[in-house]
């Protein structure tokens, strides 16, 4: 959408039509729907000389619906005329990006002039044929446990992190965009950072951890802020994917691509479909609106015979801290897992607070195991999973009947279960390469039984198994 | 077979979203295929008002501008049908996914067309048939070897019928040139095409009495769904829905499986790509990939095509059925599918029913899982022969938004399913995976299988499964009791059930489809697996009866051997399992010797 840097004088004329009818919240309705193409770029001239853009989004003979980038606060149908800037909705792109700041749409807000562009892509992209896909398996090493070990995250792989406001999820971003690392070294991750409604002190973070990082020079940033125009946030993940896909498969860069927060760009959306009175489905979000997020959630991937990937992050608010919300509930219907954070953990001081429970890593199977990560790490990892889940059911239990009313076997998995969440689960900064984490794991699991290891080969446990001795009399909570 | 008519030609007059309007299009009919604007995107007519036709379109409008020429073909979506479907990847409208790649790149770029089958591919074509016989619908005119282990029946379109003049002799000839003559002049090849929305017809649809296999012990177990039959699984995101209908098309016992990936991603598609191939048929020995067909439309293409592919999968089914072949349709999600029936309808501006689904949707899911079961097929049946039977099952995934199933898919779905397997999201938070809840789960099936079972199935299956079911129910209702009053409220005996349902849940119902030995299960496997944990149970409860504590037989280390069964492969499972019972029986009564 940066694209048109002609000045005036280069423009070539365009035609002008003064045929606004209607507007309602963030759309106007044209009074001839056969001007301009469906899905183009409009520029609309206020009459005091200001100029915003619009995009068709219906056309018919009788009328065109067009959504206004900027809003339509004082926008009037007589003084306001209509453009064709551009026939779709692009982005330039080029390697002179990276270490670029954007707004939402792509307009420089690093104070410097526009970044030369090799060429023009539609920010909608196409859909990528999936014979031409290739199995994400590649692991990305983030130095977190919880990750790691449990929910592992692969190249081309889209893992969204769910929170409830006021959880520190992006500490726990920045914390993976700082440690990640591919096995193969020399590989750099480059980062697509696309922000929907953030406020000012969350955008100075990323910017400040990424130049503190160093990663400051290969970073891509789209930012729209809570003050900025909310219907450009509809563009915003799009233009960050576009210029992610053509460094990761024309420039052969590996892309992490993060978009923050998921949860206004449901919003903006939402406003549109309510301006053209669509039927609302659940909490007033738009029925299409599955199909929607997964025009942006699908992006992400690898090709066969390309070299580089689109790793995707999204991040969003559960609104009251509910997964079956529509956002978390038709982004965890499209995503390949997600990362949970856990209020209770972050109240006990645990960071970073992921709470596996609900997590999940769908391609985990094929990024972990003998060659890859180690040949112990699924089991170890099914092991811990329900050993803690009966930690936590026995610590459900403790506050019905007291902890001395738990037996001898029910303590040893409750003090598991807590040592498990603090040292385990709350590792603080510090990152822990796979090995370590799974060390750290064999630690745990040996302050179980060993015939309560069922989920793990008897090879695997005699080679990594090491019985604690009794300590003595540890105090449970 | 396909009627058509000459083509007619209107302008566009609307484009909203993947929706099109058309004016003068007078003559068009309902359901027919559309090109639309100068790209040529393919649509289908949803509407009529006057001369005004809307259509959905099959591929992205961005771009449109009104005037542009839609020509209306004159003949409704169809798939072809005819060898060098199995191994295919198709999209929604069954255009060859590899062959669009060769065209346009990595990215699906729009207004391309292919054909399904390869027009140039010669196939081995060996008549079955001879000038001067008389042929109906479904009879076999001759037989092509698709794949290594698939003798592919070519037949006469339902619908034809007539004495034929002449046939081709044995040998290479491609889809599209005639291999049979009839009196009347027509020409019948090896390829036909089919209206994706009418059934197929069959002769009679029959009982539904052989059980479709899957491997999975909670599914033929406990939950069986007959061959012909179908099951709904619906389950939040993430519950196990898509590892259900992956695993089943690895091991179940259908000749043919049709994947539809409706709606959902698109490297759950690299991963069957990837995978399958390399996979044997344990049916043929041959690759998994030459007995499955793909339909892959995923969520980030085109959203009416949604729409289309459930439709063009089970036509493709419907086909090999004819051939008298067992096949299964996986449909993953059919929800993608409903929702995709209901954001055209609200383009519509249809009058919603409940959550914004059109009203016509139970009506479109009945008809759709009505086109599932075991038929007798068309075609003559000669002298002394048995007519010839096909069967298609159906196994629908769900995705019900929250998790919640009082939604309108999930329960229309229930009223015409014979099974339901529900995913409980608790479930697979514990990693208790298939996470099918079996309090909530049933099937309908049971009373027509048990027939079977009792012939087939290793001795004591139906009376163990009962016993399975009673069991946890007296675990679910002693867990209740521990959660309000403690465990020390309870018996030993009680807390046996606790614990034997534990190992039920464990050992018996859980199974990880990613385990080398575990994935598929044998029918003796299965029952094998039962029979030791009911026996653990008789035994322990015996010993407890003559005083033995709870705590000393948890304390056998042959509990250890029985939760590691599982992992036996099928091969040794029998011969591991005698020893474990033998163990057991020792153990246990040596426990009871001790007293303690
Ligand atoms: N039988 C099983 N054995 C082992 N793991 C399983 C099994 N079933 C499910 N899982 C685990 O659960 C994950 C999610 O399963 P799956 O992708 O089938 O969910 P889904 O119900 O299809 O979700 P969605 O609706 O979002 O597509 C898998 O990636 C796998 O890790
Ligand atoms: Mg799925």
């Amino acid at each position: 959408m940066t694209g048109n840097n002609q000045t005036p004088a280069e423009a070539p004329l365009r035609a002008e039509y003064w045929d606004l009818t209607y507007i309602s919240g963030p759309l106007v309705f044209l009074k001839n729907g056969g001007r301009f193409p469906s899905g183009a770029i409009l520029e609309l001239t206020m009459a005091n000389g200001e100029i915003r853009q619009g995009q068709v989004l219906e056309a018919s003979t009788s009328h065109a619906v067009v959504q206004v980038l900027q809003g339509t606060q004082g926008v009037d149908v007589k003084g306001t005329s209509v453009s064709l800037k551009q026939e779709a909705a692009t982005i330039g792109v080029s390697t002179a990006l990276l270490g670029r700041r954007f707004n939402g749409t792509g307009v420089p807000i690093d104070g410097l002039p526009p970044a030369v562009v090799d060429k023009e892509m539609n920010i909608n992209g196409a859909p990528m044929n999936p014979v031409a896909r290739n199995k994400p398996n590649d692991f990305i090493e983030t130095g977190v446990s919880a990750i790691d070990e449990f929910n592992t995250l692969v190249r081309g792989q889209k893992l969204p992190i769910f929170f409830g406001s006021g959880l520190p999820a992006n500490e726990v971003a920045n914390l993976i965009v700082q440690q990640a690392r591919t096995r193969d070294a020399s590989e750099q991750f480059v980062v697509v950072f696309g922000a929907m409604g953030i406020t000012e002190r969350e955008a100075d973070y990323f910017m400040r951890s990424f130049d503190e990082g160093g990663q400051g020079g290969r970073v891509v940033a789209f930012i729209n802020k809570a003050n900025d125009p909310a219907i450009e946030r509809v563009f915003t993940p799009r233009c960050a994917l576009t210029v992610a896909e053509y460094l990761a498969y024309e420039m052969d860069y590996q892309v992490l691509v993060i978009l923050t927060d998921m949860t206004s760009y449901c919003e903006a959306l939402r406003q549109v479909s309510s301006a053209r009175e669509e039927i609302p489905g659940r909490r007033g979000y738009p029925g299409y609106m599955y199909t929607d997020l997964s025009t942006i959630y699908e992006r992400a991937g690898r090709i066969r015979g390309r070299k580089g990937s689109v790793t995707q992050m999204p991040m969003l608010t559960m609104p009251d801290d509910d997964i079956t919300h529509p956002i978390p509930d038709l982004t965890g219907y499209i995503t390949e897992g997600q990362i949970v954070l856990s209020r209770s953990l972050h109240r006990q001081g645990v960071f970073p607070p992921v709470d596996i429970i609900p997590c999940l890593s769908r391609l985990m199977n094929n990024g972990i195991g003998e060659g890859r990560t180690r040949g112990d790490h699924r089991q170890v990892a099914n092991q811990l999973y329900s050993a803690y889940a009966q930690g936590l059911d026995i610590r459900k239990l403790m506050t019905i009947i007291g902890e001395d009313a738990l037996s001898d076997m029910d303590k040893k998995f409750l003090k598991f279960a807590i040592k498990f969440e603090r040292e385990l689960i709350g590792q603080g900064w510090t990152r822990r390469t796979i090995d370590e984490s799974l060390d750290a794991s064999w630690k745990l699991l040996s302050l179980l039984p060993r015939a309560e290891l069922t989920r793990i080969d008897t090879k695997y446990v005699d080679q990594y198994y090491q019985a604690e001795e009794e300590t003595a009399a540890t105090p449970v909570s | 077979m396909v009627q058509t008519r000459e083509p007619i030609t209107g302008k566009l007059c609307l484009v909203s979203g993947p929706m099109i309007g058309a004016s003068g299009m007078l003559g068009v009919s309902m359901g027919e295929m559309l090109r639309v604007g100068s790209l040529g995107l393919i649509g289908e007519v949803i509407r009529i008002n006057g001369d005004t036709v809307y259509a959905q379109v099959f591929e992205d409008t961005g771009g449109m501008m009104l005037g542009e020429p839609v020509t209306s073909l004159g003949y409704p979506l169809s798939v072809e049908l005819g060898p060098g479907l199995l191994g295919g990847v198709f999209d929604g409208i069954q255009r060859p996914l590899e062959v669009l790649r060769a065209m346009s790149g990595d990215f699906i770029a729009r207004g391309l067309t292919a054909p399904a089958l390869d027009r140039a591919k010669k196939w081995g074509f060996t008549p079955t048939v001879k000038a001067g016989q008389k042929v109906v619908g479904g009879d076999v005119l001759g037989t092509v070897q698709e794949t290594r282990a698939f003798m592919h029946r070519v037949l006469v379109p339902p619908n034809v019928s007539g004495v034929i003049k002449s046939v081709v002799e044995a040998g290479e000839y491609t889809v599209e040139q005639p291999v049979v003559v009839l009196e009347d002049g027509s020409e019948l090849a090896m390829m036909q095409r089919w209206p994706v929305k009418r059934p197929r017809p069959v002769v009679r649809k029959l009982p539904a009495n052989q059980p479709f296999i899957t491997g999975q012990r909670v599914l033929d177990c406990i939950f069986p769904v007959a061959l012909g039959g179908s099951a709904v699984v619906p389950g939040g995101f993430g519950t196990g829905k898509t590892v259900v209908e992956q695993t089943l098309s690895k091991y179940c016992n259908a000749d043919i499986i049709v994947y539809v990936g409706c709606g959902e991603r698109g490297n759950e598609m690299a991963d069957v790509l990837d995978e399958f191939p390399a996979l044997t048929d344990p049916k043929t020995g041959d690759s998994l990939m030459n007995r499955t067909i793909l339909v892959v439309n995923t969520s980030n293409m085109p959203v009416a095509a949604r729409e289309a592919s459930v439709y063009s999968g089970i036509t493709l089914a419907e086909y090999y059925r004819d051939q008298g072949f067992s096949v299964a349709i996986m449909a993953d999600s059919s929800s993608r599918w409903a929702e995709a029936l209901r954001e055209i309808s609200s383009r519509l501006e249809e009058m919603p029913g409940e959550e914004g689904y059109p009203t016509y949707l139970s009506a479109r899911i009945a008809e759709f899982y009505e086109r599932t079961g075991r038929a007798e097929v068309l075609g003559t049946v000669a002298e002394g022969e048995e007519p010839r039977q096909g069967s298609m099952t159906l196994v629908a995934a769900v995705s019900p938004a929250g998790g919640d199933f009082s939604e309108p898919v999930t329960q229309t779905s229930l009223r015409v399913a014979g099974g339901f397997w529900g995913l409980d999201a608790s479930l697979a938070y514990r990693r208790h995976y298939p996470a099918i809840n079996w309090s909530v789960s049933y099937t309908l099936y049971l009373e027509t299988l048990k027939p079977w079972f009792r012939d087939n199935a290793p001795k004591g299956w139906l009376e163990n499964r009962q016993r399975a079911m009673e069991l946890l129910q007296r675990d679910a209702e002693m867990q209740e009791i521990v959660q309000l009053v403690g465990p020390d409220a309870l018996q030993d005996a009680e807390r046996l059930i606790l614990e034997t349902g534990k190992m039920v849940r464990e050992v018996f119902l859980q199974q990880n489809a990613f385990s080398d030995n575990d994935a598929f299960s044998s029918l003796e496997k299965t029952g094998g697996l039962l029979e030791t944990l009911l026996e653990f149970y008789d035994l322990s409860k015996n010993a407890i009866e003559n005083g033995v504590t709870l705590n000393r037989i948890m304390a056998l280390p042959v509990r250890e051997d029985i939760a590691r069964l599982r992992n036996e492969s099928n091969a040794d499972f029998a011969e591991k399992r005698a020893t474990v019972c033998a163990r057991m029986r020792t153990d246990v009564a040596a426990s009871a010797t001790k007293k303690g």
